[in-house]
């Protein structure tokens, strides 16, 4: 059984992903390893007037303004408090840097293929657009989030579309 | 060492080059050319010729080539100058430059353009040279020089062709010191352009060549500055040809008693080696040479005096360092890269002076002091980097001259420009930025603004309209004005067109609002659509690029006088004074350039309005109020009018009164963009980074007084939908 194990796990190496899996209330969610800067706690943020409630403001990371944005408020999480265990996700997201604010960091979990199955259609506060599938872990689930899209979407007013 | 090293120095010295080759051509009095110039002309395109032999550019060394030939011409008075033939020089300057380009850019110049270009230069050289010929047709010289004939890049140079009245035909000696011997033949075929090779001796410290050529010294010496140093290169006249190298060597030996007496010349140019000191015995010989005496050297040289040997050198001393030690080319990433990363020192030391100013003052005296002085060296620092960035304006206006010179002969106006305030100094990313909608001001003003010479003359106006380009300092910004004296702007126009086009317009609206309408979008007011200018476009993309770029524009016109653009540009987007206010909890950075006073309100000089809108009365003026916790949606803010400070700013022409809870104080703060990672932020126009490292936006009047009206607006509306409901101002 461990033999056949690690002879899928080596077959498909080369393909499964390296994910970061953070949590927001009860639920796991993952983004890709490679789309992750750092990690940090949460200070010093100035708000920014007129934006979206989520967006909590622009940080300084040493020397470069980074927007922040919270995603617990994004996915209409109650109980959104900012301690000392606060943590913020640094992710490049193509060209840029943001900032999400999550509830905490578990660990990092590799992903095979196989682990991976599409996302449902579902979700009203996050469309399945912005997920690239589910991640099934013995008897956990991650929720994968493609970053990429989910910031760069027009809902997150991160970006100035075109015409703004 | 790999040639193509080279390369990027070439293009970078041809190009400036070429730049005072049209310079030239175009200050040049066509009926009296100032013999000067036009030895200047031919230098440069007779030193691009060299260089891009050297490089094997065989297409711009061939126009070049056909071009120095006729500049020839010209310089000794054999071809008369005409407008017709310095727009064909021109024309072949701008030709130069696209071969140039094409080869900076890896390829091959456009065959049909270059092939075009020759027949021009060549018809030029027959139509004009032929004549010239039959006319005072005296000898075999100017018939030789009436061959239009390009002549292989072999025999370029060769007696006839490239001789100038400072070139006497005879033997030059020239000493290459330090090349090294892969170098050393690249170069002596290069000099081998130049005339024949009689003698070549010596080794990678010293290698002497000796050149029967008819090229003049100086020449050679241009030629060969690209590949070496001035230091490294020796020319001096070996006499006629019965001189060699051993001759010339033992004259120079005779002339050092004079020079080592004078006990000077031998403390230059450090080298190593046996050949150094014998190099610098000979740099008085050839600081000597360009001075070209008919005389055999030896004579000129032993009879001159030492101390006459050391003037010259004296005199030849700022041309060495111009082209050597003043100046260095660097990529401007490389500055940027400095300039980011003195601006994050400068955020560190503002850090470390917060901490330090909350110590114990008694115990850390020398730590205090080291404070202030780590900050004044950090400011001197910041200071002197930003300054590598700014660029005179000469760097903008230097190209209107052609492009004012082209239209007028174009739209067959007759214009003067005039520029002003060329040294006034501008960041360079400012300046590259500005060229556009600066050429789209001095388009506008020569289609639009001034009139043909015969309605000009009806006006009794002088035929001449004249087009002055300015810059000057207006404290932390840059005033540059584009000013015509032609028909000015047309009210009764403007307005019909603005009417026709949908842009709302108002009866009783001032002038400055009418002028203003021209930076509407779609606004054309030429009754014919010309390739000037006319296609309506340009204007509000005018204004759009000025106003990222944080500046403004503005239009003063009085009709049948003139039109005034005037555009105001921070001196650099880098950095900026400003006042630091606070709001509630937050603080925010207002520009100092836009604050003019800050007063605190009495309750008898605000006015509400219609509307939401209020008012302040500052000394007999009416400002509109903007309060910025309102606008910002500050929580815990001072509401009250009466007890926030009004600070009084401008912004695009216009004032406005900004309510704010406290007045911080003055700093320099360098300015990051809030777009990079994030997007535009309404009312706010950049961020900073303060001392303890939090971040604070920059805010943008104008844009805050927007922003403040709207909300006034959607708040209104509200109110009329909810009634009842109380209301701040």
């Amino acid at each position: 059984m461990t033999d056949l194990n690690a002879a899928s796990a080596a077959a498909t190496e080369a393909h499964s992903r390296e994910f970061l899996v953070f949590s927001l209330g009860d639920e796991e969610y993952a983004i890709d390893i490679l789309k992750v800067q750092e990690i940090r706690g949460y200070e010093n943020v100035t708000r920014i007037a007129n934006a979206p409630e989520f967006i909590k403001g622009v940080t300084n990371l040493r020397g470069v303004i980074v927007p922040i944005v919270d995603l617990r408020i994004k996915f209409h999480l109650e109980n959104v408090e900012y301690g000392g265990q606060t943590v913020v996700i640094v992710v490049n997201v193509g060209e840029r840097i943001v900032g999400i604010v999550v509830d905490g960091v578990s660990d990092v979990m590799t992903l095979t293929p196989e682990q991976i199955k599409p996302a449902p259609e579902f979700g009203v506060t996050l469309s399945s657009d912005y997920l690239s599938g589910l991640g099934s872990l013995e008897d956990r689930m991650l929720v994968l989030v493609d970053i990429d899209k989910l910031l760069t979407s027009e809902e997150m007013a991160l970006v100035d579309t075109i015409d703004a | 060492m790999d040639i193509s090293e080279f390369y990027e120095t070439f293009f970078e010295e041809a190009e400036e080059l070429l730049g005072d080759m049209e310079r030239h051509l175009l200050e040049l009095d066509v009926d009296e050319p100032d013999p000067e110039q036009l030895n200047a002309i031919f230098r440069a395109a007779h030193s691009i010729k060299g260089g891009a032999g050297t490089f094997g550019f065989d297409v711009l060394q061939h126009t070049t080539h056909l071009l120095e030939n006729l500049l020839d011409y010209t310089r000794h008075g054999e071809l008369v100058l005409r407008r017709d033939i310095v727009d064909t020089f021109l024309e072949a300057k701008d030709m130069l430059h696209d071969q140039l380009d094409a080869y900076r850019q890896g390829g091959e110049p456009d065959p049909e353009a270059f092939e075009r270009i020759c027949q021009t230069l060549k018809q030029l050289a027959l139509d004009e040279m032929g004549k010239k010929v039959g006319d005072d047709a005296p000898g075999a010289a100017s018939a030789a020089k009436a061959e239009p004939e390009p002549t292989p890049p072999s025999q370029e140079g060769s007696p006839g062709v490239s001789g100038g009245e400072d070139s006497a035909e005879g033997r030059l000696s020239i000493a290459l010191l330090g090349i090294a011997d892969k170098d050393r033949e690249l170069l002596v075929e290069e000099l081998a352009n130049f005339g024949e090779i009689i003698e070549r001796r010596g080794d990678s410290s010293r290698y002497e060549v000796l050149l029967e050529t008819s090229t003049s010294v100086d020449d050679i010496e241009m030629v060969m500055c690209f590949i070496v140093e001035p230091e490294q290169l020796e020319i001096v006249a070996a006499g006629g040809p019965a001189a060699d190298v051993s001759d010339a060597a033992a004259r120079s030996d005779a002339a050092q008693s004079d020079v080592g007496a004078s006990g000077k010349a031998a403390e230059k140019t450090p080298q190593q080696g046996e050949a150094t000191a014998k190099a610098q015995e000979n740099k008085p010989q050839e600081k000597q040479s360009p001075e070209k005496s008919p005389e055999p050297p030896a004579k000129v040289e032993s009879s001159k005096p030492a101390n006459k040997a050391q003037d010259n050198k004296a005199k030849a001393k700022p041309k060495a360092a111009s082209s050597g030690e003043s100046s260095i080319r660097v990529p401007v990433n490389k500055v940027d890269q400095i300039i980011n990363l003195v601006g994050e020192l400068i955020i560190t030391q503002s850090m470390l002076d917060q901490t330090v100013s909350e110590m114990d003052a008694t115990q850390g005296g020398a730590l205090v002091n080291g404070m202030s002085l780590l900050q004044r060296n950090a400011r001197d620092l910041q200071e002197a980097v930003m300054s590598i960035r700014m660029v005179p304006m000469d760097y903008v206006f230097s190209r209107f001259p052609r492009l004012v010179r082209d239209l007028a002969a174009k739209l067959d106006k007759n214009v003067e420009l005039v520029t002003e305030g060329e040294s006034t100094e501008l960041d360079k990313s400012l300046t590259e930025r500005i060229i556009d909608p600066l050429t789209h001001l001095v388009r506008n003003s020569l289609d639009h603004g001034i009139e043909s010479p015969d309605k000009r003359e009806a006006a009794g106006k002088s035929r001449t309209g004249r087009l002055t380009l300015s810059a000057q300092h207006q404290g932390g910004n840059i005033l540059i004005e584009v000013k015509d004296d032609g028909a000015g702007l047309n009210r009764e126009k403007l307005l019909a067109k603005a009417e026709a086009n949908g842009v709302p317009t108002a009866e009783n609206m001032s002038d400055d609002d009418v002028w203003q309408l021209i930076f509407a979008p779609g606004f054309s007011t030429a009754d014919q659509v010309s390739d000037v200018s006319g296609r309506g476009v340009g204007m509000d993309v005018v204004k759009r690029n000025i106003q990222a770029m944080g500046g403004h524009v503005e239009i003063q016109s009085r009709q049948g006088q003139g039109t005034t653009t005037r555009i105001v540009l921070p001196l650099t987007l880098a950095i900026l004074d400003g006042m630091s206010i606070k709001v509630g909890n937050e603080m925010f950075i207002l520009p100092l350039s836009t604050v003019l006073e800050s007063l605190q309100p009495r309750k008898e000089d605000i006015y509400a309005m219609a509307g939401d809108d209020v008012v302040m009365k500052v000394r007999d003026e009416y400002l509109p109020v903007v309060a910025v916790h309102q606008a910002l949606d500050v929580a815990e803010a001072e509401t009250e009018p009466t007890s926030c400070i009004a600070v009084i700013v401008q912004g695009e022409g216009r004032r406005y009164a900004l309510l704010v809870d406290d007045l911080i104080g003055q700093q320099q703060v360098v300015v990051k963009n809030l777009e990079t990672n994030y997007r535009k932020v309404s009312g706010v126009s950049a961020a900073t980074i303060l001392g303890d490292g939090s971040v604070a936006l920059i805010l943008d009047v104008t844009d805050l007084h927007r922003l403040s009206r709207t909300k006034r607006e959607a708040l209104s509306a509200r109110r009329q939908t909810t009634p009842a409901k109380e209301v701040e101002v």
